[in-house]
């Protein structure tokens, strides 16, 4: 089972990739949308994309639109792991086909909780 | 300075008599975690004057403040989730047809912390349930601690506390942001009474529960309260209640009044 994490942070890429590692996934990384959507191409049964909002290139916004606008990736969740918090926005990206949101700053319990309100059975039991 | 065996011993009793919680003697630590900053804010050294202290005067409300310091508030919106499920898939459905000519449903959290578990009873009514819009809903959340109880009334949770267990379309549904913190919509709020109550002492005179909640709360306890509490419970659950107690928890060991069923992956249990 395969996760995307999107997010210009080496920092948070890391983080993240730690974690679902874990889990058992297997990790695929992009820095921007763009490239998100280049490994979505390469990987396109990856179960889970984890996004940041503000991206260079595309943010995570225009991600999500670009993703739902292509059947291909109909089966794939999006999870926005984000710092931006106003209800407005949030709403926006939900509209747009954000499966959920994960705010920053955020434990690994709180990302496991996310993936089970997604749906997804964990690979392994940690 | 590290907590001597008389002290521990003392605050073990003393919680025993209290609130009937039991502690080991591995969990002097946690007596020193817990009661360290306590004792700080009540202007003492340490735990040793602490105890000093509630020795010296009669129970009052620094003893109130030491049973809230020792009590354990862990609590997120929808826990473990599958109990959820089986509110919402089946146990509310089977309600809603028994109660039909009275349309009123009861429904107690107990030991309900800062309220997650309530406000995700409420929210979960309100979002799958339409039909019980004109029905009588009454949800009924009790804590021993006044002030997780304040904290409760208010409705008011950190982003780390959004962030657990909490779908999102719930949250911008029901949730207001207010500053770093978000606020329950006061239509939810207003659903919920938050009442005081210590389950080791006598209960007061309730109106019988359709369903109660009593999850990860009686580990804490030794058998002779458990059975008790057990007891309390099947006084004020109608006969064809359900009760919710948590993961790691049984009522067939203490209570042969009980039955279990399996409903969404989640045992829930019905008196005989």
């Amino acid at each position: 089972m395969q996760i995307l994490i999107v997010d210009d942070s080496t920092a948070m890429r890391k983080i993240l990739r730690r974690i679902v590692e874990t889990l058992g996934f297997k990790v695929v990384e992009a820095g921007h949308g763009i490239e998100a959507m280049q490994q979505l191409g390469s990987f396109p049964t990856t179960e889970v994309a984890l996004v940041d909002w503000n991206m260079p290139e595309m943010n995570g916004l225009d991600f999500v639109k670009a993703v739902r606008a292509n059947p291909l990736y109909e089966q794939t969740k999006l999870v926005m792991v984000t710092s931006e918090t106003d209800p407005t926005k949030m709403a926006r990206a939900m509209m747009a086909g954000a499966d959920e949101f994960l705010m920053k700053p955020f434990t690994a319990e709180m990302l496991l909780d996310k993936l089970h309100l997604i749906g997804l059975t964990m690979p392994r039991v940690c | 300075m590290a907590l001597d065996v008389q002290d521990f011993e003392f605050i073990r009793n003393f919680l025993l008599k209290r609130s009937a919680i039991v502690l080991d003697d591995e969990k002097r630590y946690l007596v020193e975690t817990r009661l360290q900053p306590l004792a700080q804010s009540e202007g003492l050294a340490n735990v040793r004057e602490l105890v000093t202290k509630m020795q010296k005067t009669p129970v009052n409300g620094l003893h109130q403040k030491v049973v809230e310091a020792m009590t354990t508030h862990e609590t997120t919106f929808f826990r473990d989730i599958n109990p959820f499920n089986a509110l919402r898939k089946s146990v509310l459905p089977e309600l809603i047809t028994a109660r039909s000519s009275t349309q009123s449903l009861r429904i107690w959290c107990m030991a309900c912390s800062t309220g997650q578990e309530p406000f995700s009873v409420a929210m979960l009514i309100r979002e799958y349930f339409p039909q019980l819009q004109n029905w009588k809903i009454s949800i009924l959340a009790t804590d021993l601690s006044m002030q997780v109880l304040k904290r409760a009334r208010e409705g008011v949770f950190s982003q780390h506390e959004m962030n657990r267990g909490l779908p999102s379309t719930l949250m911008l549904k029901y949730f207001q942001r207010n500053g770093m913190n978000w606020q329950v919509n006061e239509d939810i709020r207003r659903m919920i009474v938050f009442q005081q109550l210590n389950l080791i002492e006598p209960w007061p005179l309730m109106p019988l529960s359709d369903v109660v909640f009593l999850r990860n709360v009686l580990i804490y306890f030794d058998v002779t309260t458990k059975k008790s509490i057990l007891a309390n419970v099947r006084r004020i659950m109608r006969p064809d209640g359900t009760l919710f107690l948590g993961g790691s928890e049984n009522a067939l060991a203490v209570d042969d009044s009980f039955k279990r069923l399996e409903i969404e992956q989640s045992s829930v249990y019905r008196l005989r």
